[in-house]
């Protein structure tokens, strides 16, 4: 792995409250690595079903930090995909069109499914591609 | 009206991807509090859900119920859900006045009788049904009408659940849940003063994704919401743990952001999802602005010894209370809250107006 987090887990990133939630959290995305590895089998972790302090979110996604892939979609307002420090780790945050979170997930998976071209928007694409041709034909 | 396309169908007019479908799905089951691998489940039924109708009544309520929901920064996926459903009746929300309305809510319950779903805010008076009426209709003549066609009945809010404040003490309009009059329908109860909103649009979800109301508690609550107290996920839990209160609002305690149990909050005793859905756009909620929960979700709230009583003060009987007190070695607080008591109970028999400075003296005393 490479980079850098900006905080260690002894030290909060904040002096807020500390519910010791983060290192649970930490030890789920450790254990499905393991099984993505060893079983092929994906997690999914919903960061809003779990309880957090003020500033316990920050302090798990600064000691994930950000690796090497960034993407970025606009599908119903922003959304972003990023695979933090530890490889087969995203973190995935789904926004409404006036940027206010809707969701935050942890992926432990080789990539997140909403990446993926979906085959219905492929449908729609090869119709639109012939008009595109015949107009610049 | 009755409308045939699907939801998915809905969103694709709206020029929304399937990939935007797809992130739909996810945060939906966030919403739902159900498990981030539902989601293709979810994306299956909700392709094939038909746009439902539904039939909003408000009775006695302060409409804090529809602001929780339409006050929500659009577009969320709140707007999203009530995009997708079709709201026929909703006597805040419709641009028709006066008799259209009652034309609007009969048609809309003939076409779609047996199918439709009832939204009910607001307890029904049953001590003279003419302390709230509609267009010259009584509450409870309304909702008897309005239930015989419904699919299923939503109580959105305290008061339609469990009474609210018209139920309070002394009730001065006889005032009663909807599940005191409704017997033969399935009712599901979204309390709270007002309910998150999205609570109450995580059950519409779960109708339009599965076709029936959720699992249930024994109250009647969504169990996704519902199932755990606020105590048990509260971010101030371990202070709790290691005995570590504030004693005051403004104390070192307070500031340090110890546990409010001393000061009043009803979190063990409140089953709610606020401390983890959290309010406006997940920015905060009453434990962590500082303020103990009150306890808005559970019945008779507004009747629990009071909002900034300990939950471990006896409050029922004086005398008990003043030895309980002694015993526990509390008397000064415990004994000032009976002195306190009994001055307001004396004051409600002479018509006295009491004032925050009597109090303070009976406290002192």
């Amino acid at each position: 792995m490479n980079g850098k987090s900006s905080c260690s887990e002894e030290t909060a990133c904040s002096d807020e409250l500390y519910t010791g939630n983060v290192t649970p959290i930490l030890n789920e995305i450790r254990h499905a690595l393991k099984k993505l590895l060893e079983e092929g089998e994906s997690t999914i972790i919903d960061l809003r079903a779990l309880p957090m302090g003020p500033g316990e979110e920050q302090q798990l996604e600064s000691l994930l930090g950000i690796g090497e892939v960034t993407a970025n979609i606009d599908a119903m307002g922003p959304s972003t995909v990023n695979e933090t420090l530890f490889a087969g780790v995203w973190l995935i945050t789904h926004r409404n069109t006036e940027d206010a979170i809707l969701g935050k997930f942890i992926e432990i998976t080789r990539y997140p499914s909403i990446l993926e071209s979906q085959t219905v928007d492929m449908h729609s694409a090869l119709k639109a591609l012939p008009d595109l041709l015949t107009e610049n034909g | 009206m009755a409308d045939d396309r699907t939801l998915a169908d809905i969103l694709r007019s709206q020029g929304i991807s399937r990939r935007g479908f797809l992130k739909f799905c996810a945060t939906t089951a966030s919403m739902m509090a159900l498990s981030p691998a539902m989601v293709p489940k979810i994306a299956e039924a909700l392709e094939n859900a038909k746009r439902p109708s539904v039939i909003w009544l408000s009775f006695q309520e302060c409409t804090g119920c529809t602001e929780s929901l339409t006050r929500s920064h659009a577009p969320t996926i709140e707007k999203l859900i009530f995009d997708v459903i079709s709201l026929d009746h909703h006597h805040t929300l419709m641009a028709a006045s006066g008799h259209a309305v009652d034309e609007a809510m009969q048609e809309a319950m003939k076409e779609n009788y047996g199918k439709y779903l009832l939204i009910v805010d607001g307890s029904i008076p049953v001590g003279n049904p003419a302390y709230s009426t509609i267009g010259g209709v009584s509450n409870l003549e309304m909702l008897k009408d309005a239930a015989k066609g419904a699919a299923a009945i939503v109580s959105v809010g305290t008061c339609a659940a469990f009474g609210g404040l018209p139920y309070a003490k002394p009730n001065p309009t006889g005032a009663v849940p909807v599940t005191e009059i409704i017997k033969d329908k399935p009712i599901i109860n979204v309390p709270g003063c007002p309910p998150i909103p999205v609570v109450i649009t995580g059950v519409l979800a779960q109708f339009l994704t599965f076709g029936k109301l959720p699992e249930m508690d024994e109250l009647g609550r969504p169990m996704a919401f519902f199932g755990k107290n606020i105590h048990d996920r509260c971010y101030r839990r371990p202070f709790y743990e290691r005995g570590e209160f504030a004693e005051t609002f403004d104390d070192e305690g307070a500031k340090k952001g110890w546990c409010l149990f001393k000061l009043g909050c009803k979190g063990p005793v409140t089953y709610n999802a606020c401390a983890t859905t959290k309010w406006n756009e997940g920015t905060s909620w009453p434990v962590e602005s500082g303020h103990g929960c009150l306890g808005c979700s559970q019945p008779n709230f507004w009747d629990m010894g009071g909002f900034y009583n300990a939950l471990s003060t006896p409050t029922i009987d004086i005398a008990k209370t003043a030895a309980v007190g002694l015993a526990a070695g509390a008397a000064i607080g415990v004994a000032a809250g009976a002195l306190n008591r009994s001055k307001k109970a004396k004051a409600a028999r002479e018509h006295e107006t009491v004032t925050v400075n009597d109090l303070e003296k009976g406290a002192k005393s």
